[in-house]
């Protein structure tokens, strides 16, 4: 009892004594045009041709400037948060420039991490794809700058659809007949691999029905998830994870890349992948015997609007050579080195131009291509998103609706209550 | 040497063991009381906002979340089974090790030690190996593949109270063994001479002897048990389908600290404390009613 009653006291103490520790947001003036430029990158599973690609582009940039070394560090993607969480609170340890997912972006910039770029005076800004450079901005301002972009497709199996007599879906509301179709003649089979954990497999359902997780009204944000759009949208979504099409039990707790495994296991007939996921699906059981059409939308003809996946290059804000960091952003983002990264990795290049181009070279492209032209989406750009991510709140939704532990009216009634009170937090 | 000089000598020689408690355990609770009080984020940490004082606010969140008393019955429902479970089983398998020859009992403490010594997440994951729907060993023998252990609600409770328990018990096992072949053989021979039955000699002697090892070993697992990550994280991928199999230490991660919600985080830290320790009191008062002497 004493041990509370001394956690009471200090407790007590400690609201009148003192509050927790805060960081300041050292907002340098400086901006030395020598010295050492330190640069973030995400390491990757095979990151040998991206790392001869930088390192290409640092010997140009150091040829430009004498007395300037780069350095890179490679993080790892899956403790990318800690990292730009320590390196926003300690400036000092912080990089000059950094590579980021755009889904981070808003989180990022509300903690004051990345500082504001200014593109005008760079040429080759104006072909940048609009709705792509949108996921670079928050409240208008840009953040960063697109180094590549990734967006999902609808893959399948070109020998099952063959030998059935099938022909990929060219409207939303077909997937699921089709797929309960080639469950029901082919039983080892799923007809199309979603996942409760899938997110954006699932937004483009919603989004196609003119449904969207948020709307933004004078920089407020408030859930439209239980919109009725939005719930069509699911409904046709959590309608896949059934057992005449994906079982729960197999399907319910996968995410993307679970999904997609099942269809370089064979195991599917059908699945939302992206154009990254191609060389792991090239060296599966599934190579040779697959196609990738867009994801259709509500009418024949049209597109779902995809989720506009990507990383972003940004200048952090504590830097000491601001000047230096923009022209190394601007070099390693340009449209040479976007080619040349797309030729060592496949990252879809986010210049509208460029992109033209390596579709007209590589046919692989082209749903990719015409998906991200005929218009992508995105998350709420607001740091509650990401809070409203780590809480799991979309997928908690979309497997209380395939488990029958709530229906479609209640789950997203409760999420939206949950989205709202991160909105407002 | 006066009273008082005496009580200085003593406190003197007690300081250095309260600087450490204090810098291990006061220092931290104070700033997790602290931080609780406080709407404290990653904005607020990197300094990029000003801090709000929220009082109780984030307590009152918290216990007014439904689902924060969902997964903390939960939680002290599987905590109860894993702690019972590590018992039996230890407690089973001390006194089989007591009675069976020497390359026996050591063939048992090694098998013991090394799920003992298995790192936690390493051991979760060789389990979802061996309960793999498709290609685990344990459906391969049941002849079920296909089942999905982890997706039903009570299979995966089961499975993850299964690598609790099975990592656990090693502890409760060598503690009761040590303790058992500690009892005086004069005891149980004089318990013998007086003719008493293999159950009564347990029941009334060695029992009574044991009772002060069982207390550690059970606050032990009460404590270790409550406060489940790994198993429930790695087993269950996050928290289940649904969030369905959340543990209280799960849910503080993925509500508070995955979602940088450090406050409200703070504060679930604080609840757990205050239960354990009301727990642990509990615990110690009911057994000294009962008589022990601690």
């Amino acid at each position: 009892m004493r041990l509370k009653t001394l956690v009471a006291v200090l407790g007590v103490g400690a609201v009148v004594a003192c509050a927790p520790v805060q960081s300041g947001p050292t907002n340098t003036s400086t901006d030395e045009k020598t010295g050492q430029l330190r640069v973030w990158l995400f390491d990757e599973v095979n990151r040998g041709p991206k790392e001869a690609v930088v390192k290409e582009a640092i010997t140009e940039f150091q040829g430009k400037h004498s007395g300037v070394t780069v350095d890179v560090q490679y993080i790892q993607v899956s403790s990318r948060a800690e990292r730009f969480k320590a390196a926003f609170s300690d400036p000092k340890s912080a990089p000059d420039v950094a590579e980021f997912g755009n889904t981070d972006l808003a989180g990022y910039v509300s903690a004051g991490g990345f500082s504001e770029l200014d593109l005008s005076s760079w040429s080759e800004s104006k072909d940048l794809v609009p709705t792509i450079l949108d996921t670079a901005k928050v409240d208008g301002k840009t953040y960063g700058v697109p180094w590549f972009v990734g967006v999902r497709a609808l893959y399948y199996r070109t020998d099952v659809f063959t030998e059935l007599g099938l022909k990929p879906p060219t409207t939303l509301d077909e997937i699921a007949p089709l797929a309960r179709q080639i469950r029901q003649r082919k039983p080892e089979l799923i007809g199309i691999s979603a996942g409760g954990k899938y997110l954006f497999a699932a937004l483009p359902f919603i989004w196609a029905q003119g449904g969207d997780l948020a709307k933004q009204d004078g920089g407020k944000f408030t859930a439209a998830i239980d919109s009725a759009e939005a719930k069509a949208g699911v409904t046709k979504y959590t309608e896949l994870i059934k057992d005449d099409i994906c079982p729960p039990a197999t399907c319910a707790g996968n995410g993307g890349d679970a999904s997609v495994e099942q269809f370089r296991a064979g195991k599917a007939a059908m699945t939302i992948g992206g154009d990254f996921n191609r060389k792991s699906v090239d060296a599966s059981s599934a190579a040779g015997k697959y196609g990738v059409v867009p994801l259709p939308g509500k009418t024949a003809g049209s597109i779902a609007p995809a989720f506009a996946g990507g990383n972003l290059l940004g200048v952090l804000k504590g830097t000491q050579r601001k000047t230096l960091s923009n022209e190394f952003v601007q070099l390693l983002a340009s449209k040479k080195y976007q080619q040349k990264m797309y030729t060592a990795m496949g990252n879809l290049p986010t210049f509208a131009d460029v992109q033209k181009q390596v579709s007209d070279s590589d046919k692989f492209l082209e749903p990719f291509t015409k998906t991200l032209q005929s218009g992508t989406k995105f998350v709420p750009v607001t740091p509650a998103w990401a809070k409203i991510e780590a809480q799991t709140v979309v997928p908690t939704m979309i497997q209380e609706v395939v488990t029958g532990a709530k229906n479609v009216d209640t789950a997203t009634a409760d999420a939206a209550k949950t989205m709202n009170a991160a909105f407002a937090s | 040497m006066t009273a008082k000089g005496q009580g200085r000598t003593a406190f003197a020689y007690l300081t250095p063991a309260l600087l450490v408690l204090g810098g291990l355990l006061a220092y931290p609770i104070y700033q997790l009381v602290l931080i609780s009080l406080y709407d404290y984020g990653q904005e607020q940490v990197s300094g990029g906002a000003p801090l709000t004082f929220l009082g109780l606010g984030n307590y009152q969140n918290l216990l007014g979340s439904q689902q924060f008393w969902t997964v903390l019955g939960q939680t002290v429902a599987f905590a109860a089974v894993c702690v019972v479970g590590t018992l039996l089983v230890g407690a089973f398998l001390a006194i089989l090790a007591t009675r069976v020859r020497t390359w026996v009992r050591m063939t048992l403490f090694l098998a013991a030690l090394g799920a003992w010594s298995t790192p936690a997440v390493a051991g979760s994951t060789i389990w979802l190996f061996l309960f793999d729907a498709n290609f685990g060993f344990v459906n391969e023998v049941l002849g079920i593949q296909g089942f999905s252990w982890t997706f039903d609600k009570w299979t995966a409770f089961g499975l993850v109270a299964a690598q609790v328990i099975w990592c656990s018990f090693p502890f409760v096992m060598v503690t009761l063994y040590a303790g058992i072949k500690a009892i005086p053989g004069e005891v149980l021979e004089a318990a013998a001479l007086d003719g008493a039955s293999a159950f009564r000699t347990a029941w009334s002697v060695t029992l009574p002897l044991l009772r002060p090892i069982i207390l550690v070993v059970t606050i032990q697992s009460i404590i270790w048990d409550f406060k489940v990550f790994t198993q429930i994280y790695v087993m269950t991928n996050g928290g289940g389908i649904a969030g369905r199999n959340l543990v209280l230490n799960v849910y503080a991660y993925q509500q508070a600290f995955a979602a940088s919600e450090y406050g409200l985080g703070a504060a679930i830290g604080v609840v757990m404390t205050v239960l354990l320790l009301a727990i642990t009191l509990f615990y110690l008062r009911a057994l000294r009613r009962s008589g022990e002497v601690l």
